[in-house]
This record gives structure tokens, sequence and C-alpha cells, in this order.
């Protein structure tokens, strides 16, 4: 445990020396935070409802997604993985002689425990000041909060996980992620809130793991689930961590044959 | 200036060349920039399933918005925005050897990082925007006619200023990638929805970077919306603005970006 | 007639932030070029050499126009390169020994059409350049390879045709020999002279490859600290700062160190049956040392060593710096 707690800490550390980028980073959050509540506004001053949320639900909404945004680090390309597969440097990682998945994921919490500090909280607070935003309306509906956040960072380590080794059988597959990049952030809530799609394009969405990425846990934040649903809501969560984390291994053990085997 | 633009031709031709080596991820590229921006239009769509007007724009006039500005930044983003790779390159110290050659770095800068798969997104905007100006109910009076070109021009010399200008920022700080986002990825998104939706310092501030001119204040005369210009207090002159605003960006921004290269040049960054 | 490189009192200064304590910081300046003046007439092949850090390159920098002085003036081929970089990037080739100048992917020969666009090159001296240097550095064979998969002796080939391809009248090489075998080296040093003597370019050589000084240069200027501390023909320099020569023998068995009772004369080193000798040449001669040392043993093999331009410049860089 001590060693989990170390790495997370040194990439936390690491992240933490980007001041410019994280400030600069900040400002734009916040910027876009005020565009889509501007936009939201102009909605709901037309109905007082769209999907279950109303005027407060949609800002919060807004606000809370712009600072979640790092945290679950949805414009991540392949990324690190990618690169070093490409590269090579990828053996040295496979030699540690620890479990390269729980490595990444170590790494990857810290850095997102970074960003949730440093830029999850300020654009709330910042559009708290100015709009009239839903807060959590409990201590356990905190809890419950910081739960679903946790587990959104996960599955959503574990699906950048995947497409990063890919890269171990398509050669050049920024294309593919690209492609795949558009669809986390349409399905996962980001472009606009699931419930306000059309009904079917609402049902592929509540099917694919995206969701329970950014969606599900705004939608606990604003408090829309309770007692039995919100236990689902969990579950569900907690379903598609399993189901990624578990591909991911698959697909590690894979990728380390097929090192062994081609030298790389 | 026809020198410089054969220049750069050759040389973004150049570049375009040698991504289509890695050709898989060239396609993949452009048909996922396409996506990108179709999803972004989706939202609009997605948005009008469930209102009928915003501020009063139909879905058509939005969209006629959506093409206008999008078209004008995609102009800006295939052909000038390739100038933010110059902190990457000052970085790496690859931005020198472009001192070395008889030509402006500005002008290197955007050839050899063209992106093709920029076009995808200018495709897009052009799409939406032709079947907008279709679909628009409006009397097209030469004006009107005119003012259409005109708009996408000056848009794109006003989102090239800005691109310009942000990335001309790189020469002092590090790390202003994501700032500059804000006003270039950030303008582009204020101008995919009528200006009057905003808070009264936003709109100011569309107004003073020249956002507010690359599609809003020209389709307020090509829709005919009079009344919103006067709610809004712009005088009837505003209306043509347009083509000077742009001018006012282009000459701005060269002025930035030369002082951003002297100081270079004197501290060696 | 004044000079093809010209620097007067060239200075340049940069402002470097040091953390003090926790948040505050103070500035200061560093002089990376303290007074510099040189005079490089046209046609000349002059070294440019110092340790690391001694201003080579913020020279060359201002040279070409990439960085500007504090103080004094620099004209090249009568152009401020302040003011008139791209009048003067027209008349200067650059070759950075450790970065490229070509692009990346594409064939080597593409880069070369795009340098005849980018410097306006008339077709028909593009054509002949090419082919002469074609010819000249043996091209042909990777002249449809991308750049990323050549070679770096073959890169350097490229980089050195391209440099040359609008025939500048001033050609800065910056390392141009670093990290090639010996007979890419070599084949670089002849062309570089070829070039110098047959179209009369002038050449600043930046380098820490002493034969390159050795085989090219006429002239050498030594920069230390920002100011240059010798500048003269090669051979001038060399007979200053070498003022002693090695005789190295052979005995027919070990022995201790040779004490040959001359002035002047010093056991450097002594391994099994070879011992080195060096004396000072202003106190005695290679023949007496040798008359001195077959007198005392029976040698199998003798040679006589004159110091390399290596030994100089180590001498030149370790020497106190004069007040």
């Amino acid at each position: 445990m001590g060693l989990w707690w170390a790495v997370m800490k040194r990439s936390f550390r690491r992240h933490a020396t980007y001041r410019g980028a994280t400030l600069a980073g900040l400002f734009t959050n916040t910027i876009f935070g005020f565009i889509q509540a501007y936009v939201m506004l102009a909605i709901f001053s037309q109905r007082g409802d769209v999907g279950g949320f109303d005027r407060q639900d949609a800002l919060t909404y807004v606000f809370v997604t712009q600072g979640f945004l790092m945290v679950i680090n949805v414009f991540a390309g392949p990324g690190e993985i990618s690169a070093r597969v490409r590269s090579g440097d990828i053996v040295t990682d496979f030699y540690r002689p620890v479990d390269f998945q729980a490595y990444s994921l170590a790494l990857d919490l810290g850095r997102a425990m970074f960003q949730a500090l440093a830029r999850g909280v300020p654009p709330f607070l910042v559009g708290a000041l100015v709009f009239d935003l839903v807060a959590p309306s409990s201590p356990a509906m905190v809890a419950a909060f910081l739960l679903a956040a946790v587990l959104a960072t996960v599955a959503s380590f574990g699906f950048r996980f995947l497409v990063g080794l890919a890269a171990f059988w398509i050669l050049d597959d920024r294309g593919p992620a690209q492609i795949l990049g558009v669809a986390w952030m349409f399905f996962s809530g980001f472009i606009l809130p699931i419930n306000f799609f059309p009904g079917p394009l609402e049902a592929v969405a509540r099917v694919l793991p995206f969701q329970v990425m950014l969606q599900v846990p705004v939608e606990i934040f604003l408090g829309k689930y309770t007692g039995a649903g919100l236990a689902g809501a969990l579950a569900l969560q907690v379903f598609w961590v399993v189901v990624l984390l578990g591909a991911g291994r698959v697909v590690l053990a894979a990728a380390m044959r097929k090192l062994v085997i081609q030298g790389g | 200036m026809v020198e410089a633009v054969r220049i750069y031709g050759h040389l973004a031709a150049a570049r375009v060349r040698a991504d289509w080596q890695y050709r898989t991820s060239f396609v993949l590229f452009t048909l996922g920039q396409a996506l990108i921006t179709f999803l972004d239009f989706a939202a609009i769509a997605v948005i009008f399933g469930r209102v009928d007007v915003i501020e009063g724009w139909s879905l058509a006039e939005v969209a006629f918005l959506y093409g206008a500005g999008g078209t004008a930044f995609g102009l800006a983003d295939c052909f000038i925005s390739a100038v933010e790779r110059c902190s990457q390159r000052i970085k790496d110290g690859a931005f020198d050897r472009l001192l070395i050659r008889p030509l402006g770095p500005l002008l290197q800068l955007s050839a050899e990082e063209f992106a093709f798969r920029r076009f995808g997104k200018l495709a897009q905007a052009m799409t939406v925007f032709g079947i907008a100006m279709a679909a628009v109910d409006v009397d097209w009076t030469l004006g009107r006619v005119l003012m259409v070109p005109s708009m996408v021009l000056a848009g794109f010399a006003i989102f090239g200023a800005i691109f310009v200008i942000t990335s001309s920022l790189a020469f002092w700080t590090v790390d202003t990638q994501e700032f500059a986002n804000a006003f270039t990825y950030g303008g582009n998104f204020m101008t995919q929805y009528p200006l009057g939706i905003f808070a009264p310092w936003m709109r100011r501030l569309a107004m003073l970077t020249g956002v507010a001119f690359v599609n809003y204040v020209p389709a307020l005369y090509v829709l005919g919306r009079d009344g919103e210009r006067e709610r809004f207090g712009l005088p009837a002159w505003t209306l043509f603005a347009s083509p000077a605003v742009g001018l006012a960006a282009a000459l701005i921004a060269v002025w930035v970006w030369r002082t951003a290269i002297r100081h270079y040049r004197s501290t060696g960054s | 007639m004044s000079a093809h490189i010209e620097l007067v009192d060239v200075e340049k200064s940069f402002s470097v932030w040091e953390r003090r304590g926790v948040v505050r910081r103070s500035r200061k300046t560093v002089a990376a070029v303290a007074g510099v003046s040189l005079a490089i007439e046209r046609g000349e092949l002059c070294g440019y050499i110092g340790p690391n850090g001694a201003g080579k390159s913020t020279t060359v920098k201002m040279l070409t126009g990439i960085l500007v002085p504090s103080a004094g003036t620099i004209r090249v081929a009568g152009l401020d390169p302040q003011r008139n970089r791209v009048d003067l990037a027209r008349r200067i080739g650059v070759v950075f020994g450790q970065r490229t100048q070509l692009w990346w992917d594409l064939p080597l020969s593409d880069s070369f059409e795009l340098l005849r666009h980018v410097y306006r090159i008339p077709s028909d001296r593009f054509r002949s350049n090419l082919s002469s240097f074609v010819e000249l550095l043996d091209l042909g064979p990777f002249l449809s390879t991308p750049v990323r998969q050549l070679s770096l002796g073959q890169r350097m080939r490229g980089d050195l045709t391209a440099a040359l391809l609008h025939d500048p009248e001033i050609l800065y090489l910056d390392e141009p020999t670093i990290g090639l075998d010996v007979v890419s080296k070599s084949n670089v040093r002849e062309f570089l002279a070829t070039v110098n003597r047959e179209r009369g370019v002038t050449i600043l050589l930046t380098t820490h490859d002493l034969a390159d000084v050795e085989r090219l240069c006429s002239r050498l200027v030594v920069i230390d600290h920002g100011r240059v501390i010798e500048d003269g023909p090669v051979a001038a320099i060399k007979d200053r700062f070498a003022g002693w020569r090695r005789v190295v023998v052979d005995l027919e068995e070990p022995a201790p160190g040779l004490d040959l009772g001359l002035a002047g004369v010093e056991v450097e080193k002594v391994d099994g049956p070879r011992q080195w000798l060096r004396f000072d040449r202003t106190a005695t001669t290679a023949a007496a040392v040798v008359s001195a040392v077959v007198a005392r043993v029976k040698i199998v093999d003798l040679s006589v060593e004159d110091p390399d331009i290596e030994d100089v410049i180590t001498t030149i860089y370790t020497r106190p710096p004069t007040p």
C-alpha cells in the first residue's frame, strides 16, 4: 500500500509543477463555463424543465462538468502509453516488478487528485458566485459524490488504458483514438447532458460506459438519485469499472505476450 | 504578396505530402475533425429539439450564425492557427532555423505546420452554412448577398488575428496554450449563438475583441433584425463595420507578432 | 575595403532570474559575449573555438541575425544582421551539426526543391549547383530517401548541400563533423576545402574537433568567457604554445625513467620498455636528446612527436586568464 501511495504522491507533485498551464487552463474552464451557462439560461427561459433538469440543475451541471473535465482527462489522446509503445520504452515499464496496470492507475489517480483540487473546485466556486447553483444536500450526498468521482476517474482510466494499449496492434493509432475521443466527449455528457438528447440517442448513451465518467457523478451531485436509485447508480459505475479494468488486464496480458514473441 | 502566397503553397503542400505518408491517420484525423464539429452542431440541433427559438432566433437563423462563424473560424484554423506551434518550437529549439531563411517566421510557421485535417472542420461548417442560407427566410438584396463573403473574410481576419496574438504570448511566457484556447475556441463557441443570450460583460468583450463582428453583427443586417440592433444600442453603421474591424485586427496582430519576434531576438528566449 | 564579417566591441548580456528563498527572485545579468572584435576577410576559412559556454554560439547567432547584440556593431557582407535579416539570409548558409534544416518526412530531393522556392534560386543555377554537389558528396544513392531514414553522415551531406544551393557568400558551420565516422569526417573536410577554394565562400567553422581546425583552417580565433583570447594563423598559434617536443623511445629492456643530464628534459611517462621524454625546444634539441639516450641504453625504436592541436588548445584553455 505504501508503494501505491508513494507513486500517487509523486504523480501529484509532478503535475503540481505546471503552475502556468494550470492557471491558464483554469481561466479557460471558467470562460467556457460561463458561455455554456448562458446557453442554458437561454434554453430555460423557454421551458422550466428539460429531461428532468430545471434551470438550477443545468447551471450547476455546467460548472461541475467544467471542473470535472480535467479530473477525468477527457481531452487526453492515446497519451503516454501509446507514445511509449511506439518508441519502445514500454519495455522498461513491463519489466518493472510492479503490475503495469496498477502502476498506471496509481499515476493517474495522483494526477486526478491534483486536478480535482486545482481545477475542479475553482470553476464551481466562481460559478456559484455569479449564479444560483445547487449543492449536495447532506454530508451523505457529498460522500456519495466523492465516491462517484473516484469511480468515474477509475472508469475513465480503464478506457484510456485500453485505448493506449491499442498501439500494440494499430501502428498509428492517433486517428482511431481521435474518433473514440469524440465519442467519449459526446456520450459522457460533456457537450450536453445526456438527458437532453432525443429519446433514441439517450437510450444509446445509457448503455455505453462513457456516462459513468461524467453524467452519473454530476447527477449524483445534483441529488438526482436517492436511496435505491443512488445505490443503483453507483453500482452501474462499479460495473463499468470492473468491465473496463478487466478488459484492460486481458489486453495487457496479450500485449505482453506479443512483446515477448515479437521482441517489441 | 503573390510571392508569399506561392511560397506558402509550396511549404504547405510539402507538409501535406509528409503527413500523407501516414495515410490511415491522415484520413481518420480528417474524418475525426469533421465528426467533432458535426457533434458541435448536433448539440444545437438537440437543443432545438427541446425549444423552438433561442432569444427569438429560429434553428435556421442559428444555423446561419453557426455556419458563418464556423466557416470564418475554419479558414483561420486551416491557414493560420498553426502559428500556435511556435511555443513548442521554441522549447525544442526548432524556431531559430526559421530566422535563418529569407522569409518571415509567421509565414513559415503557418505553412510548415499546415494540417490538412482541419479542412474537415471547414467543410462541415460550410455545409451547414450553405443549407442555412437556403433555409433562412431572407429577402436577398444585393447588399445582403455581398455581406456574406464580406463577413466571412472579415471573420477569417479576426479569428486569424486572435490566433496570432495569443500565440505571440508564447514569446514572453511559457505554457500559455490553454489560455489562448479561451479566446480562440471560446470565441468560436460564442459565435455559435446569438450574442444576446450572454451577459453584458461578455457581449462587450465580444465587441472589443472583434468576435461580435465575425458573424453576429453582420447577421443582424442579413436577417433584417433591426429591432435587436436597436435593443443593444448599436448604431446602423456598425452593421457594415466588419471589414474595418477585420483590417484593424490584422494590423494589430502583425504589430504584436513583430514585437514578439523583436523580443525573442533580443533575449534569445 | 572592409572585411566580409566584422564585429566591433560586440557585447551580449542576458537577464537571468535567480531564486532567493521561497518566493522572491532577483535578476542577474550574465554576459555571454563581453566585447568581441573580429574582422574576417572574404574567402577566409576561419576556425572559431572555445570551451563550452565561451560564447561561440551566441556570437554566431548574432552574426546570423537570430539574436541582436546588447552593444557594439556587426556588419556581415556590409549588412547589419539586426536590421536586414531577410536580405542577409539570402547571402548566408548555415549548418547546425545537431539539428537538420531538412524536411524530415520527405525525400531529400524534395527538401532541395523547397529551398529552391524559398531562396528563389534561378532554375539553371539550381540545377548546376545541385548536380555538382550530388557529384562531390555522392548524394545520388539516397536522393529519394526520406530524411528520417538517412544515416548521420548522409544527413550531414544533405545539410551541407542545402546550405550552399543558393550560392551564399558566407557559410556558418556549427559542429559539422560531430558524430561522424572517420571516413565521413574526411569527406566533409575535403568538401569544405573545395567549396572554399573553388567558390570563394567565406567559412566560419565552430567546432570541438580540433582535427577539423588542423586540416581546414588558415586562421583560428579562440574565445573564452565572452572574449577573444587568441586570433591568428593556426601555425603561428601552434608555434607560440607548442614550445616543446617529445621523443618516444622503445628500449631493449624495461628500465626506470632515464636521467639524461640535460636541462629542459623530463620523463613524461614510462610503460614497460617505452618511455616518453618531453623537452623544451628552447633548452635543447631532439638530436641532443636522442644522442643522450643512445649513450646510456640500447634502443630498439624511436620517434619524435610534435604537440598536436589538442595539446595547444588545452594549454590555451587552461592557462590562467590574463588580467
